[in-house]
């Protein structure tokens, strides 16, 4: 069959759609990823104080995080399925094992050393829990039943507390918020979400208790960040102040003074939306999360075309996890969440979140592109 | 395989998925809605407020750093101050040309190629902080010139500081250590946000080890800065509270005339008050100067201290591993009498040499034509080796090991200075897991004359000579004697601590090893005569000589044709008043051959000056 379709290509092989849906690749969805990570590195440029070397390493990164991402696309969505549960159990021991040996960074244990490099084994279970999920639940006719409700919900509660417990809580929030994803997508009635929504507010307090003291002093500090102007609080404070200066044209393209003149703190990792809201403007920053709002409603499209409830699952729990990813970091910054250490997806500065990010698109290109004929 | 009725549950199940996506979709499009509200409350309806905050007058948050708590002697004497110091600073971020700048600065003030290297460095490893030196302890000529030229220079300014400085010098250098510029290793430990405005921390010695106590708490003031950067007012304060101070154990006088008798020697010399733990005087020798440090140590400075052969930087009291050689028999006599194994009276006889049964092998006494008839007191003021192999090879080695288990023999003191060594108190049990080899009979003798694997460092063997004067009464050693939080006039002092009170069967047992310690020094024929020489009291001691250069078994230990690096170590350890013991002393003089003529004559004078008599020239 592949030899027949490949005669039928070979006219016009050179062009580009043809190449593009030769790799899996899905030209919109690739379109929206390009102009984030162009607007990334224009912002990198201006909050890294105009370095290149910043944006050479960061071009290397994304060239390796998109490298990746088409090689995921070749992956037949249903080789995920079949290796969801040796996937997550990888993940889970590597978890352990950096509770164990793992390396200490700024007081938190997230690394792991393999002598020659060294990596977040968090990243993994970050695509493994959605695989997971959507697999076990997909298992079965929708929606699920009460016990597989609960499974899923172990499933997703360890990883998610190994995690809170290196500790990082925002890494934790984003992958127990993939796995509830799925869940709600498969369709739990709307008694048990409301039940769930209801005892999780009544848990806040058991939260509160394993929390690390750094932790707590965040979510205090986000109460009233007055109270500690030297500490945390100078985070937000510094950031509304940048934020709030843009206006709504903003100052222009490197002429941010709140970010340059060293008031603003992390403003080329965590932080670097205030940059681009002091740069840009209100303006500017809407067009930005207009911009999210169309590469995760590409997703959501993909996962409605998927043919199985697996990869209908898995495409939506991964669109709608990209914008909560959103969504913690701009809250975050803009004083409206706790400061949980989470980064703009595909802008802020650094190279394992992004890996895993595009890895997360790559399935999405995979579902869409490894569609079948229904009947021949 | 797609039959018809899981057909039909796909496409139920498609619809009920779809269903929840495009809630998700509109969820989503709802929170982001909420995002851009916040935005625009914030850019818009409160732009004028941060316009204000961020351009006009900039409100900046500046550090109070604590002054660091001083250090003294027991005497009240200073061993560590904070000295005022002017530096120059800049704000890169503020100076339209750094490199202009730095030439015109250059042309001022002479800063030389080095001096702007090093910033061009600092630079690029300071990211958050404000300031960054340019140079450190400006003199008051140059402080006026650059004043008279500040208009030239925004972002460049001049700080006072205050810096740490150890009057001194070398004295101390091991004991209190020097405080440091905080690295990226410090940066994980400590909070952070107490080091705000704070450039150095302890690094080692008393500094790093009472960190906590001596560092203080931050301040901070909101200023109002200009665009240059510079204050305009203060908006509020909350003052820094300075460190403790502390007050040692350490007596300067103690200090000086180890430090002094030791000479050229490398070695170590502690002392103990053995009542309270109280570290009286603790010497590494060589040693080094701590101010060189504090500032920044030249790379060339600091590569000749860490290469030299003698190695200053090592701190020989705490971490140097010495074999006691015979200063470890007192214990192991004790370990003998209150085993059973012998009793005051048994006799052994020494005909200058030991061999155990069915072996050939001879193991030699010092004295090579023999002590003859010997009994334990004999055998201790006269160093006897074969009475020692005798009695090592009856109780075994691990009786030995557990007895002196209780001195502290291979486990840290507890003194409360950081990176001490533990040493080495060997047992079979220790061999195999480390070695998985098997205990020999012959290391069993080798082990009782304080030779072999053992290895103690001074700080231990003082410890649990401390110890054995207050006959069993373990006292945990300490070098701070008390702190006083600053601004109060009265002290806090420590309490010492009990560590271990050694159960012993029979006291008189502690009254002949220690009257044998006394014959050491009064005896007729000790070793260490020359140490009781006017003494008002009865001193007891034990000298010690720890091989270094092992020698053949025929051959001869000849002090002349060795090179000295391959002398024996002398050691020595005393108290005094034997009856009453006030103070206890080790010396350690590597390479220093005999015990009784190098290390003995040490702890005379530390004696004399401990209890006011007149010391030796």
């Amino acid at each position: 069959m592949s030899s027949l379709l490949s005669d039928g290509r070979k006219s016009h092989q050179w062009q580009l759609s043809s190449i593009l849906r030769r790799f899996h690749i899905d030209p919109l969805l690739l379109l929206g990823l390009l102009v984030l990570l162009g607007a990334g590195l224009m912002m990198l440029f201006s909050a890294g104080g105009q370095d290149f070397g910043i944006i050479l390493r960061q071009l290397v990164r994304m060239g390796m995080a998109l490298t990746v991402m088409i090689a995921i696309a070749q992956i037949d969505p249903d080789r995920l399925r079949d290796n969801a549960y040796w996937l997550y159990g990888f993940g889970l021991i590597l978890l352990i094992a950096v509770l164990l040996f793992g390396h200490e960074g700024k007081g938190a244990q997230r690394w792991l050393n393999l002598g020659f490099f060294r990596f977040q084994p968090s990243e993994i279970i970050k695509l493994a829990v959605p695989i997971l999920i959507a697999t076990y639940i997909a298992e079965r006719p929708l929606p699920p039943s009460a016990w597989r409700i609960l499974c899923g919900l172990i499933l997703i509660g360890l990883p998610s507390f190994l995690i809170a417990k290196q500790p990082d809580l925002g890494t934790a929030i984003l992958i127990a918020s993939s796995g509830l994803i799925v869940l709600f997508l498969a369709g739990i009635s709307w008694k048990i979400i409301i039940g769930f929504l209801v005892a999780s507010a009544s848990a806040a307090p058991v939260l509160w208790y394993f929390m690390h003291d750094y932790q707590r002093r965040r979510v205090l500090t986000f109460l009233n960040p007055e109270n500690d102007p030297l500490g945390a609080g100078y985070h937000i404070i510094q950031s509304k102040i940048a934020i709030g200066s843009g206006g709504l044209f903003g100052q222009g393209w490197l002429q941010g003074t709140q970010s340059h003149l060293e008031f603003l703190p992390e403003r080329s990792t965590d932080f670097i939306f205030a940059v681009i809201s002091e740069e840009f403007g209100l303006i500017g920053v809407a067009i930005l999360l207009f911009i999210y709002l169309l590469v995760a409603s590409r997703g959501l499209y993909i996962a409605s075309q998927a043919q199985s409830s697996f990869a209908r699952l898995l495409a939506g729990s991964i669109s709608i996890t990209f914008l909560v990813y959103v969504f913690v970091n701009v809250g975050m910054v803009t004083g409206l969440l706790p400061v949980v250490g989470v980064p703009l997806p595909l802008i802020s500065y650094g190279g394992t979140s992004m890996v895993t990010l595009l890895a997360g698109f790559g399935i999405l290109m995979s579902i869409h592109t490894h569609r079948r004929m229904m009947s021949p | 395989m797609a039959s018809k009725f899981t057909l039909k549950d796909h496409f139920r199940e498609s619809r009920l998925v779809n269903g929840r996506l495009l809630f998700s979709g509109l969820l989503s499009v709802i929170i982001f809605g909420i995002v851009i509200f916040r935005l625009v409350y914030l850019q818009v309806f409160e732009y004028e407020h941060f316009d204000y905050l961020s351009n006009r007058n900039r409100v900046d948050i500046e550090p109070l750093p604590p002054q660091r708590g001083l250090i003294y002697d027991r005497n009240g004497v200073l061993l560590a101050e904070n000295i005022p110091t002017f530096s120059l600073e800049m704000v890169p971020e503020k100076v339209p040309n750094v490199d202009e700048t730095l030439k015109e600065l250059s042309k001022l003030l002479a800063l030389s190629d080095e001096d702007i290297e090093a910033f061009k460095d600092r630079v690029k490893r300071q990211r958050r902080f404000h300031h960054v030196v340019i140079r450190q302890r400006l003199t008051e000529e140059e402080v006026a010139r650059f004043s008279a030229n500040r208009y030239r220079f925004p972002g460049v300014d001049i700080e006072g500081r205050l810096i740490r400085h150890y009057p001194q010098n070398n004295l101390f250098a091991h004991a209190v250590g020097y405080v440091g510029r905080i690295n990226e290793r410090d940066m994980e430990i400590i909070d952070q946000k107490d080091y705000k405005g704070t450039s150095q921390i302890g690094k080692t010695g008393i500094e790093k080890q009472y960190e906590d106590t001596l560092h203080g708490s931050v301040g901070y003031r909101q200023v109002e800065t200009n665009v240059q950067g510079r204050i305009v007012r203060e908006l509020m304060s909350v003052p820094s509270q300075s460190g403790d101070d502390l007050f040692l154990n350490l007596d300067i006088n103690l200090q000086r005339v180890a430090a002094e008798s030791l000479g050229d020697y490398n070695g170590s010399v502690v002392a103990i008050d053995p009542r309270n733990g109280g570290v009286l005087a603790l010497v590494s020798k060589p040693d080094y100067n701590p101010n060189s440090f504090v500032s920044g140590i030249s790379s060339k400075e600091y590569s000749e201290l860490r290469d030299s052969p003698d190695r200053p930087l090592f701190d020989r009291a705490l971490r140097g591993h010495y074999p006691p050689g015979s200063t470890l028999k007192p214990f192991v006599a004790l370990a003998g009498l209150e085993l059973g194994v012998v009793d005051v009276h048994s006799k052994t006889y020494c005909p200058g040499w030991y061999s155990l049964p069915g072996s050939s092998h001879r193991y030699r006494c010092w004295k090579s034509y023999g002590h003859g008839m010997v009994d334990m007191k004999d055998a201790v003021s006269q160093s006897c080796d074969v009475y020692f192999y005798d009695l090592a090879h009856t109780l075994g080695i691990d009786r030995l090991h557990n007895f002196l288990d209780y001195f502290g023999f291979g486990h840290r003191s507890g003194i409360d200075l950081p990176n001490e060594s533990e040493g080495l108190s060997p047992s079979s049990e220790w061999k195999r897991a480390s070695r998985n080899q098997a205990w020999y009979p012959g290391e069993t003798l080798i082990s009782g004359i304080g030779q072999g694997f053992n290895q103690t460092t001074p700080v231990q063997l003082a410890h649990a000579t401390a110890t054995l004067a207050m006959r069993g009464i373990s006292m945990q050693p300490q070098v701070v004697r008390a702190t006083r939080p600053a601004g109060q006039a009265d002290m806090n002092l420590r309490n010492s601590e009990i560590m271990n009170n050694l159960p012993m069967q029979n006291s008189q047992n502690w009254e002949d090893v220690v009257q044998a310690m006394v014959e050491v020094i009064h005896g007729a024929r000790g070793t260490a005569r020359s140490v009781g020489k006017d003494m008002p009291f009865k001193v007891a001691g034990k000298t010690g000589t720890a091989q270094v250069f092992g020698i053949a078994q025929d051959g001869e230990y000849d002090a002349e044709t060795l090179e000295r690096k391959l002398h024996d170590h002398a050691l020595f350890i005393a108290f005094a008043p034997a009856d009453k013991p006030e103070f206890a002393v080790v010396v350690v003089v590597e390479n220093g051959g005999s015990g009784s003529k190098v290390a003995a004559p040490i702890a005379r004078k530390l004696i004399q000056q401990y209890f006011g008599l007149k010391v030796d020239e």
